[in-house]
């Protein structure tokens, strides 16, 4: 006779079947916790996913926009990967994409009446650089002060949105806005061109697809890279192998922050096209996902992220079509992580059955 | 009535990619020392973590007094009587002994109930004790006999020891001996699983030899030397290696000069004023029982700790205590630390990977921050083919070696870039027989061809076997060094112990 429950049994070398496939259960146990979550609040579970999952993308306008909201998430989950692959736990990519808006937006509000076509590269350039900088300061503090990037990188997120927060309703506020809070518009070339006439996919896709095969490049065929790992795996053999630690943690961040920083820089010349409050859906936060249902690795994040992006126009369709409050979306996004973290444990161990005596 | 406590048939134990145990047969008698003797991955430990409940056997029976014995976990193998010390400690740190032993046992027990039974122990099997001392403050020897007491708590029958002299000083290896010689005098048995030949013949009466998983014989130590356990223990005779002189040069290329170094941290060991040189073609050996500063003195010798407080180490005529890692390679200098999973090798990389965590100059690995994947893997293939990795190739994971493999695969990539002087710690720690006596030949053979080399170890019959000067190190001072043809190992057992005249 076999006991009821499984033991736990550590596997002789990790499994790369698993690695494969703990994405895919971690989905899967998602959508039956969300069916029975709908069931709960009184809904025909398979009318309430179809809404979340399958009518937001039946139309062309509904695939556009996935890829807009994929696009940020996967920009910023790539980014995160430099840090995670470090084990470095930068959870501020909010905080460094709202800078990036704020530096790259800041040219766009001060070239306002200027039509050029240096303008959108310069305010590209701006958003890097803001976003890399913003991410600096976790990795100063951690490198000379030893503290922890978990909270540093956390609290620097609120300081930079009430920053925006400041910079909207104060210096930098629109004065044709009827004192709304929110600044001028940018000029027609400090916005991302459309890929497709009506459809709001814009230039920053193509941004982040050329970002996403450039790491792929880093990770996979350059010392940096592989440096990045080793320090992550193994500290000490980092050490051993005389790879400076301090450097990789300042390049990490920097990186980091810029792809985040590019990410908010896209959004606000793109969809939105000038700064206000509410910039960013939390994208900085759900990339963290994004990137470890990706499993740091490049192509896993271009799908992560539009798995997703998808919960999002799901949430926005049920909050329509059900009176479903939006925050499903959230909880669904939790919903992905938990399972995950939780299936993670089948990387390097099994369920066994053990003979009871 | 029969004298065998343990009868041990047919046991058969696979893992997903080696049969561990084949057939396992014999008997244990009663009082009596019955070793088990085998090179690492003969499958000793296997047929213990069997016996004390940690594994659960594909085949096989075992018998205890004659009734079926059959544990699922290390409390209730203790209950039927076997109790077991391994070789790596499992005691906390910053507890003291007393807390340490009140945690170890299985039953309830009031303080003084327990030092009532601890007076007793002590007593009887020369096994004083410290209550109050923390566990930090103890030498590896102090660690075992807090390991030992812990089980002897529970009066077992049979008490199982792990490889217990790999971590002692030759004083308290006989130290270690008077006890166990007391504990077999009251009735007890002891299951005595070792590689060292000498002290099988020494304190074990019989001696189950045992080679890729199965029984190559049993038999009474009496009628046993050295010399036939060894071949019996490796299947093959192994040529003596000879330490020969005459190829050292007269220059000094290696000195370190006067090195100081405080941590102010109670788990690692300050080093005083350490000072020694090294010849071209020289293979200088440190000796010492662990925790005596050898890790310590090994990252400044690597450049992974540049703060020292004072001193110099000078290479080539060229000071470089202030020099990282990757400078001192630059110099041709190359270094393996102790631990080969975490340290020297990552264990999650393929074995092609691995070879970037040490770069020389002349490696031609990286261009323009490419990584040129032929020339590693060449180079990692050659690393392989030289120095026999047994692997199914150079994208396996180095988890995936057994540690001698990992061993040879982590030295072959420091020698095969042709250093001009090799620093290594415990070269072969924990691995089998075979790849031990390679690694120690293609040692030789470096500092033949002129490099010189620097051995930290705890092994003495390695450091014996194979340096030509050696020195002791003891909480954190180094001894003037010896001769190593010229020293008794007597000597060397007084230093490591601490008792310089």
């Amino acid at each position: 006779m076999n006991s009821l429950f499984p033991s736990i049994v550590s596997r002789s070398q990790s499994s790369g079947l698993m690695n494969f496939f703990v994405p895919i259960i971690s989905i899967v146990l998602t959508l039956i916790t969300g069916s029975i979550i709908f069931v709960l609040l009184g809904f025909d579970p398979f009318y309430a996913l179809y809404t979340f999952f399958i009518s937001p993308i039946s139309s062309t306008y509904g695939i556009s926009e996935l890829f807009v909201k994929a696009t940020p998430l996967a920009l910023i989950a790539i980014g995160l990967s430099y840090c995670f692959k470090n084990n470095i736990y930068n959870i501020g990519a909010e905080g460094q994409l709202t800078m990036g808006a704020i530096f790259g937006g800041g040219i766009g509000i001060l070239f306002h009446d200027t039509n050029a076509f240096w303008l959108l590269p310069l305010m590209i350039f701006g958003g890097a650089i803001g976003g890399a900088l913003w991410g600096l300061i976790p990795a100063i503090l951690k490198t000379k002060f030893n503290t922890n990037e978990i909270l540093t990188s956390l609290m620097l997120v609120y300081v930079a949105l009430y920053i925006l927060d400041y910079l909207v309703v104060g210096p930098w506020k629109d004065p044709f806005g009827y004192s709304f809070p929110k600044s001028r518009p940018f000029s027609e070339s400090g916005r991302m061109p459309l890929l497709f006439d009506g459809l709001r996919v814009h230039f920053g896709l193509i941004i982040t697809l050329f970002l996403i095969f450039v790491s792929w490049f880093i990770f996979s065929k350059t010392i940096f890279g592989f440096q990045l790992k080793v320090s992550g795996y193994s500290p000490k053999a980092a050490r051993y192998a005389g790879f400076n630690q301090t450097t990789l943690v300042f390049f990490a961040f920097a990186i980091c922050g810029a792809f985040a920083g590019i990410a908010g820089l896209a959004e606000v010349s793109g969809p939105i096209g000038l700064l206000y409050r509410d910039i960013s859906p939390n994208y900085g936060f759900t990339a963290i996902i994004v990137a470890f249902l990706g499993r740091l690795h490049p192509i896993g994040i271009i799908f992560a992220s539009l798995v997703i992006a998808l919960t999002y126009l799901g949430a926005e369709d049920a909050q329509l079509f059900l009176q479903i409050p939006s925050a499903v979306g959230f909880i669904f996004q939790g919903l992905v992580l938990f399972y995950l973290l939780g299936a993670e444990l089948l990387i390097n161990y099994k369920l066994t059955y053990k003979k009871l005596l | 009535m029969s004298d065998t406590i343990l009868n041990i048939e047919n046991i058969t134990k696979s893992f997903p990619r080696v049969i561990a145990n084949k057939k396992v047969t014999f008997d244990i008698k009663k009082n009596a020392v019955h070793a088990i003797l085998g090179e690492n991955g003969a499958g000793k430990s296997t047929l213990v973590k069997i016996l004390y409940g940690l594994l659960e056997p594909d085949e096989g029976n075992i018998k205890l007094n004659n009734k079926d014995f059959k544990v699922n976990s290390p409390a209730e193998a203790r209950k039927q009587g076997i109790g077991m010390v391994f070789q790596h400690f499992s005691l906390f740190d910053s507890l003291s002994v007393k807390e340490n032993l009140i945690l170890g046992i299985d039953e309830k027990m009031s303080y003084s109930d327990l030092e009532n039974k601890l007076e007793n122990i002590s007593s009887r099997y020369n096994l004083p004790l410290d209550l109050d001392a923390p566990i930090t403050a103890l030498s590896a020897g102090e660690k075992q006999r807090v390991e030992i007491v812990r089980i002897l708590l529970q009066d077992p029958q049979i008490l199982i020891m792990d490889e217990p002299t790999s971590v002692l000083t030759p004083q308290e290896v006989e130290s270690l001996f008077v006890t166990l010689n007391a504990l077999v005098k009251e009735g007890r048995t002891i299951l005595y699983i070792t590689h060292k030949l000498e002290e099988v013949i020494s304190i074990c009466d019989t001696v189950t030899i045992m080679r890729s998983g199965e029984i190559i014989d049993t038999s009474s130590t009496s009628n046993q030397t050295a010399k036939t356990l060894a071949t019996k223990m490796l299947g093959q005779k192994l040529d003596d290696l000879k330490t020969n002189y005459g190829h050292i040069k007269d220059e000094v290329n290696f000195e370190v000069k006067n090195i100081s170094c405080d941590f102010n941290d109670p788990f690692l060991t300050d080093l005083k004023n350490i000072s020694f040189q090294v010849r071209v073609g020289e293979i200088y050996g440190i000796a010492g029982v662990a925790g005596n500063g050898q890790s310590e003195l090994m990252d400044i010798l690597t450049g992974e700790n540049i703060n020292i407080k004072s001193g110099s180490i000078t290479f080539d005529n060229k000071k470089i205590e202030k020099y990282g890692p990757q400078k001192r390679r630059d110099l041709s200098i190359s270094f393996v630390p102790e631990n080969r999973l975490g340290h020297s090798a990552v264990p999650e990389l393929s074995l092609s990977d691995n070879i970037l965590l040490s770069q020389f100059p002349k490696n031609n690995f990286i261009k323009n921050g490419i990584i040129l994947k032929n020339n590693v893997d060449d180079f990692a293939n050659k690393v392989i083919n030289e120095f026999k990795v047994i692997t199914p190739g150079n994208d396996a994971k180095a988890s995936s070696l057994s540690g001698g493999n990992l061993q040879k695969y982590v030295i072959g990539r420091e020698i095969s870039s042709k250093p001009k002087i090799l620093i290594i710690s415990h070269p072969t720690w924990g691995i089998d027989a075979g790849a031990e006596h390679s690694i120690r030949e293609s040692l030789i053979e470096l500092s033949q061809n002129g490099t010189s080399i620097i051995v930290i170890s705890q092994d003495l019959d390695e450091l014996i076997e194979i340096t030509h000067k050696i020195s002791v190190i003891y909480d954190g001072n180094l001894s003037k060094p010896f001769k190593t043809s010229e020293v008794g190992i007597e000597k060397l057992g007084l230093l490591m112990g601490g008792k310089n005249e």
